[in-house]
């Protein structure tokens, strides 16, 4: 088995390891690094817990290798949150909304919903169903989440003043 | 009247919406899951599987395997049956025996026939691919009707038959109603073998400590008596198993049982002297962890009037557990509960029959087999409807339990605690907008497409004993199922509360919290909920059957009372008046009539810590209180004739949905869902609500799209998610609730469970709105899931 250094940017730290060649990167995230809140749930790229961000995008970390990341971007749950712990307007839409029971497939949830938020400010439902449709919850049948999701967007335009019907309203 | 929470107005914290403590930790990725305890030096776990639904084992070469750099430890059955003792079953089944490890003969495709332990999971897995077994394939049987001939191989010989539990109740006057019945009619159904399936599978972490000889436990896992089993098993003291209750748990509804993987992880623990985990990958979940659900075959008759009024029901559950039983028989015992459902039913005859196949085990799912039951009950109700050509509606209003009639005795003995059916389902086709969805159904109707109206209610038995045990095994006179809380105030006046369970979404911090809140008046949001650990906390009998709301509720109802019973009693001696003078609020106590008179909260709490001398003088020191609560209602065991009481209430939901087909590829698409349900006094109503949408989506997966599909050659079709498809936020709808409220009369603040109902509602729904678009052609699919194929089988007539 060869092992291979790696140097890759994870929630805005540069890391560098020797990882062996089969290793995933969910297994590099967790075991190596020590970030659990991305989670492991299916290995086969169906259930959508252990989505991070890559350069931006959601991907599945259980159907890449470590070494795919190198030089690449990632972001984990753990690189949502705001300074000193501070809860993202997606964080708080999921609490305030209870957007999850057991919290197995939120961060996965919240990575991919946070990709849509970022390239689109404003989505439909539509949008937002076809953006967590690779994500499996099995607790809240989804509906809260969407409101999470809604009510996130809502209070991210009106923060940036974009919406002034929002902000009016 | 549109009631709602009648109580919320003379609660401060309860029935309002309030952020859960729970969830702040899962947003930022800190929740605590098995996976997440990695002990130093933990060693890894990957196990050998016999491809065979039947066969012996004749040899197992370790050699290669044992040989690999990495590879620590390689276990056969031999070894693990000589060291333990066989797992639990509950069933009086002295000729089973079940271990971890297959014991000279494998009994399914998938179960574990050697485990391996490495450095990592990759040798492991590497490891497990070179360990030799030679197996002679033996005869098997795979349909559960096939089992049900007495000439069908068994899966235990020394057992000698498949049928390892077979009864008929008989609970009032069948015979002579359907005797005077005007009509009686007859059907089956099919529920087949799904599972609830967690994202998180089940895992396990075991460390032996020489030092303090003691075995610490992690695991991802929801089940009564766990550290009792794994002490047992092990052969070791009870109190030398500690297992850690504040694990956060992936999502379990009822399956995260793994009773098997722990005893054999904390034996390589105590043998190999290192911690030892094993976290199942999702093929080791779906092949042989054996948490399938129920897979069951219902043949029903009917007895009823002209007017649709049913007297009287003949059920006969034919259950397969697959082969080995463990808890799942139970599955036939709990709807003995419920057998009437929300119907003034007068006599019953149910027959159970668990039988013994080739296939991984069966577990406990959400509602513990009173869904499947539920889909026969409802289709009755249908056919009833149906067969007199009458409103499916006003069958059911005839047939409904009346709110006066309560309390309410079913014939099988037990008591229904409140309700008001007729109400709650009028709530639901008013949220549906019924009238309207009559006439969308027609409009897709006359385009061209099926389209169906889904009606169905669901009782929903909550506060979970153990009645079904002594039911089903005379050999067991267990009549308790306690539930423990403790609560204190520290010397700083905070209160925490301690659980002694873990959690696996239901939120049992925040149950906790407001209660113990709303009972001393203090905010929710600072009080402490810990989860101890099974040695230094109380004791459990674990979140199931819809109890914790009831149970681990009316516990921390009863410390809290009692914790400020003991205030007012420091009040009283320090004011010098007598209880009934004092009046208690926001924790600071005063003299009726005379305000001045007063000690604040942190008075008491610093006379009850510090000021011995101004303690009464019969009362300890500190401010603490423990209780435990037996089930209400419980404590009984069954008649001869098998009438028992068994869960102390019963929450009520009515589902009502459209549902269309499209004619050319015979999917199905759920176009609009209302659900009215009573759960009694709702404590959070965030959490109320998810319960019972996630339940209805569970459902959906049941009914339309999951399945356990075994080919005639015993080999598991469906094993990874791809196979087994869960519905996905396309699949299920946007579900609207509303609720109604009627306390129940035997619980702290009148709640009710609600963890299951939306799981009770939703197929019987789904069956029913599938049957209703399929009515047009004359036909009817009676099995679920009705996935596209089988409802283009029902509408072509032929397989494509």
């Amino acid at each position: 088995m060869s092992h291979h250094e790696i140097t890759l940017r994870v929630n805005g730290t540069s890391r560098t390891a020797v990882v062996p060649a089969r290793m995933t990167l969910v297994d590099f995230l967790r075991d190596e690094l020590r970030l659990t809140g991305t989670h492991v749930g299916c290995e086969h790229g169906i259930c959508g817990a252990c989505t991070v961000q890559f350069d931006g995008k959601p991907i599945r970390s259980c159907l890449m290798f470590a070494v795919q990341a190198q030089g690449h971007d990632i972001t984990t749950v753990e690189g949502l949150s705001g300074a000193e712990g501070a809860l993202s307007a997606l964080q708080e839409a999921f609490c305030e909304n209870h957007a999850l029971q057991c919290g197995y497939c939120t961060p996965g949830m919240l990575v991919a919903a946070q990709a849509l938020l970022d390239a689109c400010p404003d989505p439909s439902d539509d949008a937002i169903r076809d953006a967590l449709s690779a994500n499996i919850c099995r607790c809240t049948g989804y509906v809260q989440i969407i409101e999470a999701v809604r009510l996130a967007a809502t209070r991210l335009r009106a923060r940036s003043g974009t919406d002034k019907e929002v902000g009016g309203g | 009247m549109d009631n709602p929470q009648d109580g919320a107005q003379r609660f401060k914290y309860i029935g309002r919406r309030r952020r859960t403590k729970e969830d702040r930790r899962f947003v930022t990725g800190a929740g605590k899951f098995v996976a997440d305890v990695a002990p130093p030096g933990v060693k890894h776990v990957a196990l050998v599987k016999s491809p065979h639904p039947c066969a012996r084992i004749i040899a197992i070469n370790i050699e290669r395997a044992r040989a690999l750099p990495g590879v620590q430890y390689v276990l056969t059955g031999a070894e693990i049956a000589a060291a333990t003792d066989p797992l639990l079953q509950y069933l009086n089944t002295p000729a089973v025996h079940w271990f971890p490890l297959a014991v000279g003969r494998a009994r399914y495709a998938g179960e574990w026939v050697a485990a391996v332990v490495a450095d990592s999971r990759y040798i492991a897995e590497d490891a497990a691919e070179l360990v030799e077994v030679q197996y002679e394939p033996l005869p098997f049987v795979i349909d559960p009707e096939a089992a049900l001939d007495p000439a069908s191989p068994p899966v235990h010989p020394d057992h000698g038959s498949n049928i390892i539990y077979q009864r008929k109740f008989t609970w009032g006057p069948v015979a002579e109603d359907f005797a005077q019945a005007a009509h009686t009619l007859s059907f089956r159904t099919r529920w087949n073998r799904n599972s609830t399936l967690p994202i998180e599978t089940f895992g396990v972490v075991a460390q032996w400590n020489p030092g303090v000889e003691l075995l610490d436990i992690w695991a991802s896992v929801q089940m009564p008596q766990y550290a009792e089993q794994i002490a047992t098993a092990l052969r070791m003291p009870l109190n030398q198993v500690r297992v850690h209750n504040d694990v956060d748990v992936g999502g379990s509804y009822g399956t995260k049982r793994g009773i098997k993987h722990t005893v054999l992880t904390a034996y390589l623990a105590r043998r190999l002297g290192v911690p030892v985990r094993f976290i199942e990958d999702r093929l080791d979940n779906m092949n042989g962890s054996d948490m399938h659900g129920p897979d069951r075959i219902f043949d029903a008759q009917i007895a009823f009037g002209d007017d649709g009024v049913i007297r009287s029901m003949k059920l006969r559950a034919a259950d397969d557990a697959g082969a080995y039983a463990g808890r799942a028989p139970l599955q036939l015992g709990k709807p003995v509960g419920a057998i009437v459902g929300a119907y003034r039913i007068n006599s019953v005859e149910y027959e159970a029959i668990s039988l013994t196949t080739n296939k991984t085990g069966q577990v406990a799912v959400r509602g513990f087999g009173q869904s499947p039951t539920n889909v026969a009950l409802e289709t009755a109700v249908e056919r009833v409807a149906a067969f007199l050509n009458l409103d499916r509606v006003t069958v059911r209003e005839r047939n409904f339990i009346r709110k006066s009639e309560f309390p309410y005795r079913i014939p099988s003995g037990s008591l229904y605690d409140s309700g008001d059916y007729h109400t709650v389902i009028h709530k639901a086709l008013d949220l549906a907008h019924y009238p309207e969805l009559l006439a969308r159904r027609d409009g897709i109707r006359a385009t061209g497409d099926l389209a169906g109206i889904g009606i169905s209610t669901c009782l929903e038995p909550s506060g979970g004993n153990s009645a079904f045990e002594s039911l089903l095994n005379s050999q067991n006179d267990t009549t308790t199922f306690l539930e423990s809380v403790a609560v204190k105030v520290d010397r700083h006046g905070m209160v925490t509360a301690v659980i002694n369970t873990t959690s696996s979404g239901q939120g049992h911090e925040t149950l906790v919290s407001a209660i113990v809140g709303e009972e001393l008046q203090r905010d929710p949001d600072k009080i402490r909920v810990l989860h101890a650990d099974s040695l230094s906390g109380l004791f459990t009998h674990s979140p199931v059957g819809s109890r914790m709301a009831i149970m681990m509720g009316g516990a921390a109802s009863g410390a809290a009372r009692k914790l400020k019973e003991r205030m007012l009693r420091i009040a009283a001696h320090n004011l010098g008046v007598s209880l009934e003078k004092l009046h208690y609020e926001n924790g600071d106590v005063s003299v009726v009539g005379d305000a001045g008179r007063a000690l604040a909260w942190n008075n008491i709490v610093q006379i009850a810590h510090r000021l011995y001398h101004k303690m009464p003088p019969d009362m300890e020191p500190g401010l603490q209180a423990t209780f435990v609560l037996e089930v209400p209602l419980g404590g009984t065991l069954p008649t001869a004739e098998g009438t028992v009481q068994m869960y102390p209430c019963y929450s009520f939901q009515a589902h009502v949905l459209l549902l269309a087909i499209d004619r050319g590829t015979c999917k199905p698409r759920i176009l609009d869902y209302a659900i009215a349900h009573d759960c009694g006094t709702v404590i959070n109503p965030d959490i109320v609500r998810g319960m019972i949408i996630g339940g209805t989506a569970h459902g959906i997966g049941a009914a339309l799209y999951e399945k356990f599909e075994y080919d005639a050659g015993g080999q598991l079709l469906s094993q990874t998610l791809m196979d087994y498809l869960l519905p996905s936020i396309h699949e299920v709808p946007e579900i609207r609730v509303t609720e109604h409220c009627t306390p129940s009369p035997v619980t702290s603040l009148g709640q009710k469970g609600v963890g299951e109902g939306g799981y009770l509602g939703a197929p019987a729904a789904i069956v029913s709105a599938v049957n209703d678009a399929l009515a047009p052609l004359g036909k009817t699919l009676d099995a679920v899931p009705m996935r596209i194929r089988d409802i283009w089988d029902i509408v072509h007539g032929t397989p494509r």
